[in-house]
């Protein structure tokens, strides 16, 4: 058996008495005291997550920007300095090989987080498509932490520990700061609904900052959260997952991504994409939700109607949980054929048929 | 964490109180935890005839279903309704308030005394 990774705070994880899981290859807390508990304290006040299993891939030289370009399906080197983009990257077939945040630090220089299940396949295939750009990419996952603190009063927690003015920061964006001497890059960016930041920083201040950020945000009701609770707090926020929702068999346009892909650009996988783009195959990523407490899982089958005995197979449940937040059963599923809001399907849920209502995306969204 | 030596487990995680020909099942603090937080049972209906081993049941977390086994053959006598309104109170409380099922025994089937599943639960 391989030796697990771990991340920078490893140690804080076990002296808080942190159930640890298998991720990715990596030893990751997946809750602390309670899942649900720690799903509640992020909506409503604060929650602090290891995130330094992500790969932080530095993209930099002055040909950054367009081998970026020609790698995503997005086009990086036309986002403003200190602007990011949720994107993904692509086989030549079209197939997402991962999701992923790029952040333009300034014109040369660029920060690509990628999934840890993915880090070695996007650098590679980053290393393969920047041949011949006169830029260098670079794993910086080793030697770096992700510290991400999410919900409400995230803000309000964050904002006296570091010299910059996040009043300033727009979602999406990026500032370079100190917290408490530490170097980060502060981006207020996440994957929980809430407003929230993710801090980017080296791994020797890692420690040191996670310890101040729970203490300084303790009386605001904030804790740490693992990965239980990060899963439920995305699917409510209508997120996809890759493995889950996203995968090397799906293209952007059968996942709700479409807007992401910007054809007029070249890139790998633009041909495969835009042959897709002219015949859409009708598969596509709804949301779903129940009654009752039984939660249709990652795998279920979605049948099209309502009881009756003819009902054919549409789709499957790629995640499936019951919604903490909204206390009934929610789904993403993948099906082939259209559908409209407010229609009802039926899902096996490990035998029992169940009727399901397709609904409009994102089933949570915070207080305006 | 300690176990408490009163009664009888199951590989499955599962422990048993036996009396007066009634077991009276729950999941033990290794599964809750385990689980993470309980959000759903589905407990088998009182009159269901359910059979040591065979699975006659489901316990539901935010991450996932396991099914529930019955460590004893016979007769479902009663259900923990207030576990299936509140399923917290299984990992709050899993050998007292978050008991399962109690079930009228025709016959057992293979336990483990507190000792044995110490050892499997650190194995």
């Amino acid at each position: 058996m391989t030796e697990e990774l771990t991340t920078p705070l490893h140690a804080e994880h076990v002296a808080a008495g942190a159930t640890l899981t298998s991720f990715a290859g990596w030893q990751m807390p997946l809750r602390y005291a309670g899942d649900l508990a720690e799903h509640h304290a992020v909506r409503t006040a604060a929650g602090l997550f290891d995130l330094s299993h992500m790969a932080q891939i530095e993209v930099s030289g002055p040909g950054a920007g367009a081998a970026l370009d020609g790698a995503l399906v997005s086009v990086p080197s036309q986002l403003a300095d200190g602007r990011a983009r949720y994107t993904v990257i692509v086989a030549e077939d079209g197939g997402i090989i991962d999701d992923l945040i790029v952040y333009r630090l300034s014109a040369e220089d660029y920060l690509v987080i990628a999934n840890a299940a993915n880090r070695v396949s996007v650098l590679d295939q980053l290393a393969l498509r920047s041949q011949g750009q006169p830029c260098a990419v670079v794993d910086r996952t080793p030697h770096r932490a992700l510290i991400a603190v999410q919900g409400p009063r995230a803000a309000e927690i964050l904002a006296p520990l570091v010299d910059v003015d996040l009043t300033m920061l727009r979602y999406y964006a990026s500032v370079q700061g100190r917290i408490d001497g530490v170097p980060a890059l502060v981006a207020r960016t996440g994957y929980t609904g809430e407003d929230g930041f993710e801090l980017a920083v080296p791994a020797e201040g890692a420690a040191g900052l996670w310890r101040l950020l729970l203490g300084a945000g303790e009386a605001a009701g904030l804790v740490p959260a693992g990965l239980a609770a990060r899963d439920t707090l995305r699917l409510e926020a209508g997120m996809p997952l890759y493995g889950q929702e996203l995968t090397r068999a799906t293209t952007p346009y059968e996942v709700g991504l479409d807007r992401l892909v910007k054809l007029d650009h070249d890139f790998v996988g633009r041909d495969a994409l835009a042959a897709r783009a002219a015949a859409r195959s009708g598969t596509h990523l709804i949301g779903l939700v129940g009654s009752g407490r039984r939660a249709a899982r990652a795998g279920s089958t979605v049948l099209s109607g309502s009881g009756g005995e003819g009902a054919a197979e549409i789709g499957v449940v790629t995640s499936g949980v019951l919604s903490p937040t909204l206390g009934h059963p929610i789904a993403l599923a993948r099906v082939d054929v259209p559908t409209a809001a407010g229609e009802q399907l039926d899902v096996d849920v490990r035998g029992t048929r169940q009727p399901m209502t397709v609904t409009e995306l994102p089933f949570y969204r915070r207080p305006a | 964490m300690s176990i408490p030596s009163d009664r009888q487990y199951t590989a499955e995680h599962e422990w048993v109180v036996l009396a007066a020909g009634t077991a009276t099942i729950g999941v033990t603090a290794y599964a809750t935890d385990a689980l993470g937080d309980v959000v759903y049972l589905d407990l088998p209906a009182v009159g269901t005839e359910v059979v040591a081993g065979q699975a006659c049941g489901e316990i539901e977390s935010t991450k996932s279903v396991s099914d529930l086994y019955s460590p004893v053959t016979g007769t479902v006598s009663s259900i923990n309704e207030a576990a299936v309104e509140t399923p917290e109170v299984v990992n709050t409380d899993p050998y007292g308030e978050g008991w399962l099922f109690a079930v009228t025994v025709e016959a057992e089937g293979p336990l483990l005394d507190a000792e044995a599943y110490t050892a499997l639960t650190q194995g």
